[in-house]
């Protein structure tokens, strides 16, 4: 017995140490990417590592995402403790700004990549004075709403293009019952703003116009152009869900993906996650956020929403820029716009997308002027947190524990106790 | 002749291992934090500001309206705690003791189990449960003809944290039960028997003569039950998130602490501002527990056979 123990303990080291030693020799460094996008954890491994370490041999990496709502409180511990991975995924404006002020993100202007992408792209990941650039621009998002074309075929009806269109639409699902009208709950309360009030929104306060007067203090929160799109959130109470205010965001989602719901306030995003969830059982088909009057303007958020930048710290920089430089490339762009459909590249090399629900999305582009999420930047640098408020105001707007009126006094008020322009 | 008393070096030495390892990781980072709130960030690092935290943390309206909505939740988290978990724990302890209870062993375990569940399944389950899409509760509720009293528990401002308090009690009942229940068992036997001689049984028994001798036990699980529910955190943040919606109807101190000190989402974390909150509940917990000790502890009578 003792001697069969001490010959598979012998086996099984000797055994570990080749495999250690082999694998020495193929990868000299291997890199971490530090990320809040769990969900691609499949199609980093499968799709574009391998097609990185292909064509570099001696680099390994390693996709290691936590948690979205931890991302950012982790990741500020691991860099202060000096445990983070080389490459960190950057959200936009002031939290990777932050992280960059106080050298915790090297500074990317140099690297030859940044020239592929647009001003715009990178402005999200530029000091305020645009003259550092510190993160690669990986993709944006557009919001807008996904519908069961197959459900709309059967009742009907036909997509929306004004706001009176779109409330005629929701009455007839409501009058035919066999579908409930919109996917959306208040407990999980940024859906309500990010898929509610952003989505909406940029068409009453005019888009990039409205958020850089709100930035220079031309306008308030409390102004028509950000008060109208609370009246509406508070309208759509009646279309949810029993018990909404209790419904989650995967909640949403399984709802319209098991074809419960007819309508779900989307984001890009969730392309990739539907796609093989509905498998096939129906289509879906994705219209924009509906304009006031017939031949408005369109206004869709196209937020710019990830990149990837270099710790400061790394002691393996050299093969992190290489990784970086590849991920500035073309080649990187086709490869993960297809691998996650809805996620935009913000390569100025066109991109192939084979995906046509994402074709749509994308196509939005061509006849719609694009926004980012207002509260983004600048505004979200104190205390209170225009973005967080936000989050908080559009769920009590949506369940009508909150007037929109209210809402947007008390926004205000709070952005105005710490922004000087709004004072 | 009495000579001078040897150094008793031994008692150093066998103190010193507890005294090193709890200094180096209970009290050491204990006044880290202390420490840490007495400063703020500046334009050049940190820089010291006195006690200007607790002002703001206290003078600042915003500051001090989360706090005190925080600190309010938190007490009546606790005070559901009071009022359930510890009667509800005493009942079914004294059931348990009953020698004319079969099957006792089982219900011990069946209630003690989901103590030792993690408060990640915990909160899922229940959310699961009480969901209004794919829960049981409405269809069971429905069964037996009472669907009208199901309402979104978690979502709504009113019930969302009593909800909560109540999933808490349910996790961990067994633990006062656990105590009681030995409390009871060590009762001798010729005091009971001297009782029941006198002619006092039942119900009387229960409270003239089992309830004073268990007190001291609840004493207990009632300091243990404090210092747990104010510094709470794990299941509200597990169900509701950061944000402990709706409304920061269920926003304990735990919660408050962690989105101050580690950010959320876009706000930033602020750790001088965090300490100032984690030192405002160590004070509270330790007055907490000071009262308990000088205020109570000390009245208790004990007995001893």
């Amino acid at each position: 017995m003792t001697r069969t123990l001490r010959l598979a303990l012998l086996a099984s080291t000797v055994l570990a140490g080749a495999s250690l030693g082999s694998a020495a020799a193929a990868q000299d460094v291997t890199l971490t990417i530090e990320s809040w996008r769990n969900d691609d954890l499949q199609i980093w491994q499968d799709t574009i590592i391998p097609a990185f370490e292909a064509a570099n041999p001696g680099i390994g990496v390693v996709f290691a995402p936590t948690a979205p709502a931890e991302y950012n409180a982790i990741l500020n511990s691991k860099l202060d403790a000096g445990s983070a991975g080389d490459l960190i995924t950057c959200r936009p404006f002031d939290a990777s700004l932050e992280l960059f002020t106080s050298d915790k993100l090297a500074d990317l202007t140099d690297l030859a990549a940044m020239e592929n992408f647009s001003d715009v792209a990178k402005s999200a990941w530029q000091t305020d004075d645009g003259a550092a650039t510190f993160c690669v621009p990986l993709a944006s998002v557009i919001h807008g709403f996904m519908y069961n074309r197959t459900a709309f075929d059967e009742l009907g009806l036909e997509p929306p293009a004004t706001m009176d269109e779109f409330y005629t639409l929701l009455d007839a699902i409501q009058e035919d019952g066999t579908y409930i009208p919109m996917a959306m709950g208040s407990a999980d309360q940024w859906e309500a703003a990010t898929m509610g009030y952003q989505n909406i929104g940029p068409t009453f306060w005019k888009g990039e116009e409205g958020r850089r007067a709100l930035i220079a203090g031309e306008q308030s929160l409390t102004d028509e152009g950000w008060v109208e799109p609370f009246r509406h959130l508070a309208r759509w109470g009646a279309y949810l869900g029993e018990g909404f205010e209790a419904q989650t965001y995967p909640d949403s989602q399984n709802l319209f993906t098991l074809g419960r719901a007819a309508i779900y306030p989307a984001g890009s995003w969730e392309i990739g996650v539907f796609t093989p969830q509905i498998d096939g059982a129906f289509e879906m088909g994705a219209f924009p956020p509906p304009v006031l009057a017939e031949g408005d303007t369109c206004y869709i958020s196209d937020h710019t929403d990830i990149a990837l930048g270099l710790n400061a710290a790394s002691p393996n920089a050299d093969a992190a820029r290489t990784f970086l430089e590849w991920v500035g490339s073309a080649e990187f762009a086709t490869l993960y716009a297809n691998a996650l459909p809805g996620f935009f590249s913000l390569n100025s090399a066109p991109v192939e997308m084979e995906d046509p629900l994402a074709q749509e999305f994308v196509g939005w582009r061509e006849t719609c002027e694009p926004t980012i999420r207002s509260t983004y930047q600048i505004l979200s640098r104190g205390t209170p947190n225009l973005e967080n408020e936000t989050w908080n105001a559009s769920a009590n707007v949506l369940a009508g524990t909150e007037t929109p009126e209210d809402a947007a006094a008390r926004l205000q008020e709070g952005l105005a106790s710490w922004y000087e322009p709004q004072q | 002749m009495a000579g001078r008393r040897a150094v008793r070096w031994h008692i150093g030495v066998f103190l010193a291992p507890a005294v090193l390892v709890y200094t180096a990781i209970m009290i050491v980072p204990l006044l880290g934090t202390l420490n840490l709130s007495l400063f703020a960030r500046g334009e050049e690092g940190r820089v010291f500001v006195g006690l200007a935290n607790f002002a703001t943390l206290f003078g600042d309206p915003r500051w001090s309206g989360a706090f005190w909505n925080a600190l309010g939740n938190n007490a009546w988290f606790f005070l559901i705690h009071m009022l359930v978990q510890n009667p509800v724990g005493v009942a079914l302890a004294a059931l348990l003791s009953s020698p004319r209870l079969r099957m006792a062993a089982f219900y011990r375990t069946a209630i003690f189990i989901p103590t030792i569940l993690s408060f990640v399944i915990v909160g899922f389950v229940w959310k699961l449960i009480l969901s209004p899409i794919w829960g049981i509760a409405p269809g069971m509720l429905d069964g037996i003809g009472l669907r009208s009293l199901f309402a979104p528990w978690l979502g709504r401002e009113e019930y969302a944290l009593t909800t909560l308090a109540l999933i808490s009690v349910w996790q961990f009942v067994g633990i006062p039960m656990m105590l009681i229940y030995a409390a009871l068992l060590s009762i001798p036997d010729e005091v009971i028997e001297a009782a029941e001689i006198d002619g006092i049984t039942g119900w009387s028994q229960f409270r003239k003569i089992k309830l004073p001798l268990i007190l001291p036990a609840i004493g207990i699980i009632s300091i243990l039950t404090f210092v747990g529910n104010f510094n709470a955190f794990d299941l509200l943040y597990v169900s509701q998130g950061a944000l402990a919606g709706p409304d920061f109807s269920t926003d304990i101190l735990g919660t408050f602490l962690y989105r101050t000190f580690f950010g959320f989402q876009l706000q930033l974390g602020d750790p001088h501002m965090g300490a100032a909150i984690a030192t405002a509940m160590f004070g509270i917990i330790l007055l907490g527990v000071c009262v308990y000790l000088f205020g109570i502890q000390r009245r208790l009578r004990r007995y001893q056979f």
